[in-house]
């Protein structure tokens, strides 16, 4: 997939590419902060017929959700290309032992050998958390490591 | 007693372009052509003369033309130019010879002269970068693919300008033709030392502008662009080129900061540029060139639509895209009127004040309706295509 860049000289750049469908989607960045999500009329290719003003707090939360399915999925793409490798992704229930704990407290590499490599929260990616990361209930963990240790990270993380 | 009616007319005026700016939002057109009307009713010849404010009105349509240039130089920066220029030269030409042909044949044809010929071809060649700015924001062009096409153009039309300027000054100057080429040779020099000064050093003129105090920072880009500006002058390159050349050097942050301070100011003294002229031009001359006014504009209408179609289609734009191209370049307003002012002040002809305000009123005006009434045509027609 090609993402063309244009310089709009005076205002600042836009990035725009068609979907396979034929769709094309582009994105103003204007020198101010401003980000115009643009939708291309498709009797008209060139003619913006849809534009939408965002301000960067809404620009973040549409950032998020359209990327935090495709990092896990991106995960999962690069883990299948090292063999003996996993990602594994469960939730935290709320009746677990270590929901609203610091993750470290589970000690779960010591104890499996597999990692914590996020967190998932309402559609937040918390990338490499912190020992002292607070677990809660409903987050989803997604853990790397061999098929045996990832399973019995699940264990742990579920109430053992 | 003198300041008392000073302040009355200066306030009179003022509340009334208020008054008339509030009236052309809610139409929606751009407020310059009503500004020179404004300025047509209260000059010699008009319903109600002002004798006080002249000179008052005068300098402020100096500054109005410096703070103009200033902040469009403000609103490009050095790399942005150059890349612009070397992606769209040809259509730049293109535009240039189109659109500067009408004013210069129309001088030629009236028996105006070379120098009248030179100061038309500016009034008919340059697009208002201000008002076809707000047609773009205004109808949601922004994002549309012809675009960067319309804003090159821009772009280049600007940089032009900075050298044709310099050239209108020598040639109104009546200076001879040696002193005229070293009056250009200069200009031209000054142009190419500011940009690499620009796009090498931009950061060190930056590291002496700003200042986190938004006081300081208005009165050193104001103090900078006047001293460029009155050095400029001192030199035959105009004082205008010498202010817009001060914006492009600012970039980066620091542009936008000063933009933001020197827009209020802007829109002040520019308003007063836009009266000023008006205020020069006897409204009684206007209607005799009327007509040529309207053909002028017609035929400059066409040949914008031209240039945008050829740019447009030589960045792959559909028919419907190449059209809009066209329709957003059509606006004329502030250069256009720049020019005439030179002109005018040097005496050119009689004529070339009235004429240059009659075409400016009708493009300024017409141009952002145009985009506007269009528009729906143009989406139809594509659809059926």
């Amino acid at each position: 997939m090609e993402v063309e860049q244009t310089a709009l000289p005076g205002i600042g750049l836009r990035h725009e590419f068609t979907t396979r469908s034929g769709r094309r989607i582009g994105i103003v960045s204007h020198r101010t902060g401003r980000r115009d999500l643009v939708l291309y009329d498709p009797d008209d290719p060139d003619r913006a017929c849809e534009t939408i003003k965002l301000n960067d707090e809404e620009a973040d939360a549409l950032a998020e959700l359209l990327g935090a399915p495709r990092i896990v999925q991106r995960l999962n793409a690069l883990h299948s290309e090292v063999e003996g490798l996993v990602s594994l992704q469960f939730p935290i229930t709320p009746g677990s032992p270590y929901a609203g704990r610091p993750m470290g407290d589970a000690r779960v590499r010591t104890r499996t050998g597999a990692s914590i490599v996020a967190v998932v929260r309402e559609g937040q990616v918390f990338a490499s958390p912190a020992p002292d990361f607070g677990l809660l209930g409903n987050d989803v963990v997604v853990v790397v490591g061999s098929p045996e240790s990832t399973s019995a990270v699940s264990d742990i993380l579920s109430g053992g | 007693m003198h300041t008392a009616i000073l302040f009355l007319e200066l306030g009179a005026v003022l509340l009334g372009l208020g008054i008339l700016g509030a009236l052309a939002l809610k139409v929606g057109i751009s407020p310059i052509p009503l500004y020179l009307i404004a300025g047509l009713a209260f000059g010699t010849g008009g319903i109600l003369p002002l004798a006080t404010s002249e000179e008052f009105t005068s300098v402020g349509a100096e500054l109005g033309v410096i703070l103009l240039l200033l902040t469009l130089g403000l609103e490009y920066n050095a790399s942005e130019l150059v890349t612009s220029l070397k992606g769209n030269a040809r259509a730049g030409v293109v535009d240039l010879v189109l659109n500067a042909a009408p004013g210069a044949i129309t001088a030629l044809l009236l028996g105006w002269g070379p120098v009248a010929a030179i100061a038309m071809a500016g009034v008919t060649y340059a697009t208002s970068s201000g008002i076809t700015a707000k047609v773009l924001s205004d109808l949601g062009w922004i994002g549309n693919r012809e675009t960067p096409v319309v804003l090159s153009l821009l772009v280049f039309e600007d940089l032009t300008m900075a050298v044709y300027l310099p050239i209108l000054t020598a040639v109104l100057a009546g200076l001879s033709f040696a002193s005229g080429a070293i009056a250009v040779a200069i200009a031209l020099g000054t142009v190419s030392v500011v940009l690499l000064v620009a796009l090498r050093y931009g950061r060190f003129i930056e590291a002496f502008v700003s200042s986190p105090n938004s006081e300081v920072l208005l009165l050193k880009v104001i103090g900078l662009a006047l001293l460029v500006a009155g050095v400029a002058q001192q030199l035959q390159v105009s004082a205008a080129v010498g202010a817009f050349l001060v914006g492009i050097a600012l970039s980066g942050e620091l542009a936008e900061d000063a933009q933001e301070l020197l827009t209020p100011i802007r829109d002040l003294f520019a308003a007063v540029f836009f009266v000023f002229f008006g205020l020069q031009t006897d409204p009684t001359k206007i209607l005799p060139v009327a007509g040529l006014a309207v053909l002028l504009a017609v035929i400059s209408m066409i040949t914008k639509l031209l240039t945008g179609a050829y740019a447009a289609r030589r960045a792959g734009i559909a028919k419907a895209g190449q059209a809009r191209a066209g329709i957003a370049l059509i606006p004329r307003g502030e250069f256009n009127i720049v020019i005439a002012g030179l002109a005018v002040a040097a005496g050119v002809h009689p004529d070339l004040g009235p004429l240059a305000a009659a075409y400016v009123l009708i493009l300024a005006a017409f141009g952002p309706l145009a985009a506007r009434v269009v528009q729906p045509f143009i989406t139809a027609i594509a659809k059926r295509a």
